[in-house]
């Protein structure tokens, strides 16, 4: 029955149709003063004609990330393709602190891509890597050599190479097409892994990496799907009377923290992905909800408005009593934890309306981020450095992404429908 | 299990199809906290916008046909206001819709095969998943209202959509007044 049901139920799935018309495209919002100038110089081509601008997507990556303010090519007055090459005078009179340089070249059909990071003011070499990729991933190939640029700099893990779901819609009333996006993080290579005509939401990637939970109202219920990012293929895994929503990863990927309310208000409950056993975590005669599983994986934060509004709350999973996490102002709900556990992100609204904000779990001290119209649906990067959110601009919903620390921000408007309830990956590789 | 909300998912694209029939509601200002004179604006266009809706919308005939109810007597028509409206951040029925309830109430004693979905509905402010819960809060109390009324609990079902299908677009209070809602959806 169960092996019916999956297949059946795979059959509904369109699989990954590339979607060219749903590509997103990157606005910078707020540039971060203090970010570090870095030149990242055009990659020389040996004998082969690329068609994708490597140095580009390096650049926009190592801008986006708040951390870097790269150097306009109109301002480098040389273009060297390897360290021999470099002049560090050259780059010191523009202030540049570090420069990346590298060439493509051709072997046996793959681009062979060799670049190198130089620390301008030390005149040294930080770091030189040749990699070795399929012709159509040029793509991966310069993620690649951001995550390890930017590794090499902050000590940081890049998180260039991961991936972000969404979920768009287009029309009105019964005519709305829903769909569940997957896409690079930068916006680009976005593929389709749902559409339907009733509601999509609450898209979560498993901890490898490898699936998405999420609720469909397919059929006109609610019910929470996991489904393989890679095939398409799922199971329904709860359509119980009443909410069935904001599924949640366990840390080790075999459970879902989800809000039901079969028993009455909207609780929070487990849910063991393989048994399909509940066990309810939450008893109160008000609304829980969206939870979110602390990285330890020993509790989760959850919304409930048992004080009168939404507030944020911890329960820890072997017991005890709920703690309630948020006392500034009279809305907090849908908190993510930060990677390492010590902040968490959350809509707050204050004076400006409904914005993502970071609290840090040692003082309570809460900080607005953002500065957009409606925020929603925070999700954090997996190297904590960046969180991606739901705003609006004109009648529509877009992405907007703001750094950890709120210094810098910037908006992937899609060039059509509305997008919203953005979920980053966790590492992939 | 498979089979029947699928069908009752042709009720809802109905009903949806009489929402957004009522394309434009005028003078809704700050429809949030209760006040009498623009509560009334709501509730009249609110009339209005179904009825409208319904003109286009004879297939809602068929809906309640599907669901095996109602025969062909006058006076088991389902009642042609099928949208009520909310305060902003409130599940209170107001008084000017107790009228509707009653008339929906009345027909579904008198007609017990007749099922509805109450389809519960928010404007797009705050988190959606809250906002999920808040809706299903709103068609709950529509559900307390029936059962009060004599209505069976068999013949109510209760599907929140958060602010997932709202019936019309923009940040406005015009917008949201339109948007938080209960559908009867039969």
């Amino acid at each position: 029955m169960r092996a019916l049901l999956t297949s059946w139920l795979a059959a509904l799935v369109l699989l990954c149709a590339p979607m060219a018309q749903a590509e997103l495209t990157i606005d910078i919002t707020r540039g971060n003063e203090q970010a570090t100038p870095i030149a990242v110089v055009p990659f020389a081509e040996d004998g082969v004609s690329m068609s994708t601008d490597i140095a580009r997507i390096v650049s926009e990556d190592l801008r986006r990330s708040g951390y870097f303010a790269p150097l306009a090519r109109q301002d480098m007055f040389a273009r060297p393709a390897s360290s021999d090459d470099v002049t560090y005078g050259d780059w010191q009179a523009l202030d540049t602190r570090y420069l990346v340089v590298g060439r493509v070249s051709q072997e046996d059909g793959n681009l062979r891509i060799r670049y190198e990071l130089m620390d301008v003011a030390g005149e040294s070499r930080m770091l030189g890597e040749t990699v070795t990729t399929g012709p159509d991933q040029p793509r991966a190939a310069a993620h690649h050599v951001s995550d390890q640029v930017f590794e090499a700099i902050t000590d940081i893990r890049g998180a260039f190479s991961t991936r972000i779901a969404y979920v768009t819609s287009e029309g009105i009333g019964d005519n709305t097409q829903y769909r569940l996006m997957v896409a690079d993080a930068d916006g680009h290579n976005s593929h389709q892994a749902l559409t339907s005509n009733e509601p999509i939401m609450s898209p979560a990637w498993s901890p490898d990496g490898n699936k998405l939970a999420y609720v469909s109202f397919e059929g006109g219920r609610p019910g929470i799907y996991v489904q393989e990012v890679s095939s398409g293929r799922r199971v329904k895994l709860t359509s119980f009377e009443g909410l069935n929503s904001a599924p949640s990863w366990s840390p080790d990927g075999r459970r879902l923290a989800i809000a039901l309310s079969r028993d009455g208000q909207p609780e929070i409950y487990t849910i063991d992905i393989a048994s399909q056993e509940l066990t309810r975590i939450t008893r109160n005669p008000s609304i829980e909800t969206e939870p979110s599983w602390a990285p330890d994986g020993r509790s989760l934060i959850y919304t409930s408005d048992r004080s009168g509004g939404p507030q944020i709350y911890r329960q820890a999973l072997n017991g005890g009593s709920p703690e309630r996490l948020t006392y500034t102002g009279d809305y907090n709900a849908r908190a993510r934890f930060a990677p390492d556990g010590e902040a968490i992100f959350l809509i707050h609204k204050g004076n400006n309306g409904y914005q993502v904000a970071r609290q840090d779990l040692d003082n309570g001290r809460l900080v607005e981020l953002s500065d957009a119209r409606q925020a929603e649906s925070p999700s954090v990067a997996p190297n904590g450095t960046m969180v991606i959110f739901a705003t609006q601009e004109g009648s529509r919903g877009v992405l907007g992404v703001v750094s950890a620390d709120g210094r810098a921000s910037f908006r992937l408007p899609a060039t059509q429908g509305d997008v919203r309830e953005p979920a980053w990956s966790p590492f992939l590789n | 299990m498979q089979l029947k909300p699928y069908v009752r998912s042709l009720a809802v694209a109905f009903s949806l199809a009489l929402v957004a029939g009522c394309s434009s509601i005028g003078g809704t200002q700050d429809g949030s906290m209760s006040g009498s004179g623009t509560a009334g604006v709501a509730g009249t266009s609110g009339t209005s916008g179904v009825g409208t809706g319904q003109v286009n919308g004879s297939g809602t005939g068929n809906g309640s046909g599907l669901n095996g109810g109602s025969g062909q007597m006058a006076d088991s028509r389902i009642p042609a206001t099928r949208t009520i409206y909310f305060a902003f951040d409130s599940d209170t029925i107001r008084p000017e819709f107790q009228s509707v309830l009653n008339a929906h109430a009345s027909f579904l004693r008198n007609n017990t095969n007749a099922s509805v979905v109450l389809q519960g509905h928010t404007d797009e402010r705050g988190t959606r998943e809250y906002n999920l819960a808040l809706g299903e809060r709103r068609a709950g109390a529509v559900e307390e209202f029936l059962s009060v009324q004599g209505v069976s609990p068999s013949q109510v079902d209760v599907v929140s959509y958060g602010e997932e299908r709202p019936a019309a677009r923009g940040s406005n209070e015009q917008a949201y007044a339109q948007n938080r809602r209960v559908v009867f959806a039969y």
